[in-house]
């Protein structure tokens, strides 16, 4: 099991380039060690920025920076920057077109047990609303700092989210094939399915768990990272859709304007095919790890094999 | 300062002329930014049409983004746009030229409109020249109605703790909002005690004064280790009587018989600055 959470994959690959780019500027809103910064802070003290509890300002400020050539890196807790500093996403980021790449940490339930205020199953619906800003959920560690890498050459706003806690590899150091805003796809490109399994962020390894215990069932079933969740590659969407008699996408957000539903309106307009949204549900969630809040949804590779399994009968 | 008491009469017609050839605008507050903003890319803003992508030119952003209508009148006059074309077409469909600051047209920085956006941004700004080594100033101006946004002390409290001294902000204090006064609405006094309790150097001036907004802005130069506000106390309306310190003048148009007043009125000014 992999013990590096995505969050400390991002330190690393700002550090590594940060010698070199001095442009590259990282803000944290007292979240420094919560989002694994603080080794950042400290090699490069002159390029990180502390705003305390004040995620507007956090956001106003990165865009202040951008807007003078310095490359912004504003890191805070997802569920608070993708609500408390949302206009200043909206306005000084996507609006100004600055570049600053809003990285929201301990996504999802990944506070579970700390109740609503601090889970963020809306930040996707949220930001993706936003012309001009682009929003991915990296898959794991690997396909983080290859994310990261790309949005360094870059100059536009985006927000990323990554969970707290460490997750399972779905690539490896050699290989994983990444191409900026185009989903990977994992397995069954080019065969005729049962079902395409879309996935993103920490869903996509219980995606590919569920694609195996289809397998053994006797379901092919395609799986497709849609880490970019906007701009959405459609054209994996529609080739995966064309394939397979069924949709189900799989995400930790809620179930409206996610990445289940800009699916479904792919797939509602060029390939009609029945589309099963899972996600969690529109109400605050139950209590518990990340682990334990998944199992309760069928968030699981057992719990998303049975639903496949449920409407294929 | 003689030709800019001038200068700024035309620059209110010329204000009065967008404001009624696009049938809406903010008029009460572009007659008492008017001055603080020329005085400021007169004298001060070190930034031309042929600068304004010089990393070490001065930066401004406008923070009450709705007094749009004067930015557009100084901004045509020094050169970043033509105001023939701005008059004919603000706030037409599709125009370039909307009611607020927008960053695709030349000399604009930041986008604004909501409000508590401009100083957080700058600050953002300020850190960057510090750091870069860059001796650049940055400025913003905001409303005082719009210092209820707490967005707005999260960066005044940001600014003192990070030293800003390249940082000066205005206050344009005409004392009155969208529903009558300030403090009435939502009381910021003491004002300067606030801003000098985040660490701020605080200069209180007669904002309808151009000496005085000159002579701000120099001390603000010359403050160490701490940003500036300048307190510009204005008179909303300022130039016309029928305008002035009313309220209601927020946002109105002037009707057929009001607009020639005002006319009227701005040519006096004028020609009372030209005898002085």
């Amino acid at each position: 099991m992999n013990k590096i959470p995505n969050r400390q994959i991002i330190c690393e690959t700002l550090m590594a380039h940060a010698e070199t780019d001095k442009d590259i500027f990282v803000l944290c809103s007292d979240s420094r060690g919560s989002a694994s910064l603080v080794p950042f802070a400290e090699k490069f003290p002159d390029q990180f920025v502390e705003v305390g509890i004040a995620e507007q300002n956090l956001v106003s400020l990165a865009a202040g920076l951008a807007a003078c050539g310095k490359k912004a890196f504003a890191a805070s807790p997802a569920c608070f920057l993708s609500t408390r500093s949302y206009e200043q996403a909206k306005v000084d980021c996507a609006y100004s077109n600055t570049n600053v790449k809003l990285i929201g940490i301990s996504g999802g339930v990944s506070y579970g047990a700390l109740g609503m205020s601090h889970h963020s199953a809306q930040d996707i619906a949220a930001m993706s609303a936003l012309p001009n800003m682009r929003v991915y959920l990296p898959s794991d560690r690997h396909q983080t700092k290859r994310l990261i890498e790309a949005l360094l050459e870059d100059e536009k706003p985006a927000y990323i989210r990554v969970g707290r806690n460490p997750v399972e590899d779905i690539y490896s150091e050699s290989d994983c094939p990444f191409e900026m805003d185009k989903a990977t796809w994992l397995q069954g490109r080019g065969k005729t399915v049962k079902a395409a399994l879309i996935a993103c962020g920490e869903m996509v390894h219980p995606a590919l768990e569920a694609a195996e215990i289809l397998e053994q069932a006797g379901i092919a079933a395609s799986v497709l990272d849609m880490y970019c969740v906007k701009p959405l590659d459609s054209e994996a969407v529609i080739e995966a859709a064309k394939a397979s008699d069924i949709v189900v996408t799989v995400e930790e957000h809620s179930p409206y304007g996610g990445l289940g539903a800009m699916v479904a309106q792919v797939v509602g307009e060029h390939c009609p095919r029945k589309v099963k949204c899972l996600s969690l549900p529109d109400a605050p969630v139950i209590t518990g790890t990340s682990p334990e809040v998944f199992a309760h949804y069928g968030l699981t590779g057992e719990g998303i094999a049975a639903v496949v399994e449920e409407i294929l009968k | 300062m003689h030709d800019l008491e001038v200068l700024s009469w035309d620059l209110r017609q010329h204000t009065l002329d967008i404001i009624m050839a696009g049938g809406g605008g903010h008029i009460g507050g572009d007659m008492s930014l008017m001055n603080a903003l020329l005085v400021l890319y007169e004298n001060h803003l070190n930034v031309t049409p042929t600068t304004v992508n010089d990393p070490d030119r001065d930066r401004f952003v406008l923070s009450k983004g709705h007094s749009m209508e004067t930015y557009y009148a100084i901004l045509c006059h020094r050169g970043f746009l033509d105001l023939s074309d701005v008059t004919a077409r603000f706030s037409k469909f599709g125009s370039p030229y909307i009611g607020h600051p927008n960053n695709k047209l030349p000399g604009i920085e930041m986008n604004s409109g909501s409000l508590g956006h401009g100083l957080p941004v700058c600050v953002g700004m300020a850190l960057a020249g510090k750091r870069s080594g860059k001796s650049y100033r940055v400025y913003t101006i905001m409303g005082d109605g719009e210092l209820a946004e707490g967005s707005v002390w999260e960066g005044a409290m940001a600014a003192g703790h990070y030293q800003l001294d390249n940082l000066c902000a205005v206050v344009d204090r005409n004392k009155l909002q969208i529903s009558g006064t300030t403090e009435e609405v939502m009381s910021h006094e003491p004002l300067g005690e606030r801003f000098a309790a985040f660490g701020w150097n605080v200069i209180a001036v007669n904002g309808d004064s151009i000496a005085e907004l000159d002579r701000a802005y120099t001390q603000a130069k010359e403050a160490k280790g701490k940003p500036t506000v300048i307190i510009s106390n204005t008179t909303k309306g300022y130039g016309s009587p029928l305008m002035e310190n009313k309220a209601g003048w927020h946002h109105h148009l002037p009707t057929a018989e009001e607009h020639e007043q005002i006319r009227r009125d701005f040519a006096a000014g004028k020609e009372r600055a030209e005898h002085e």
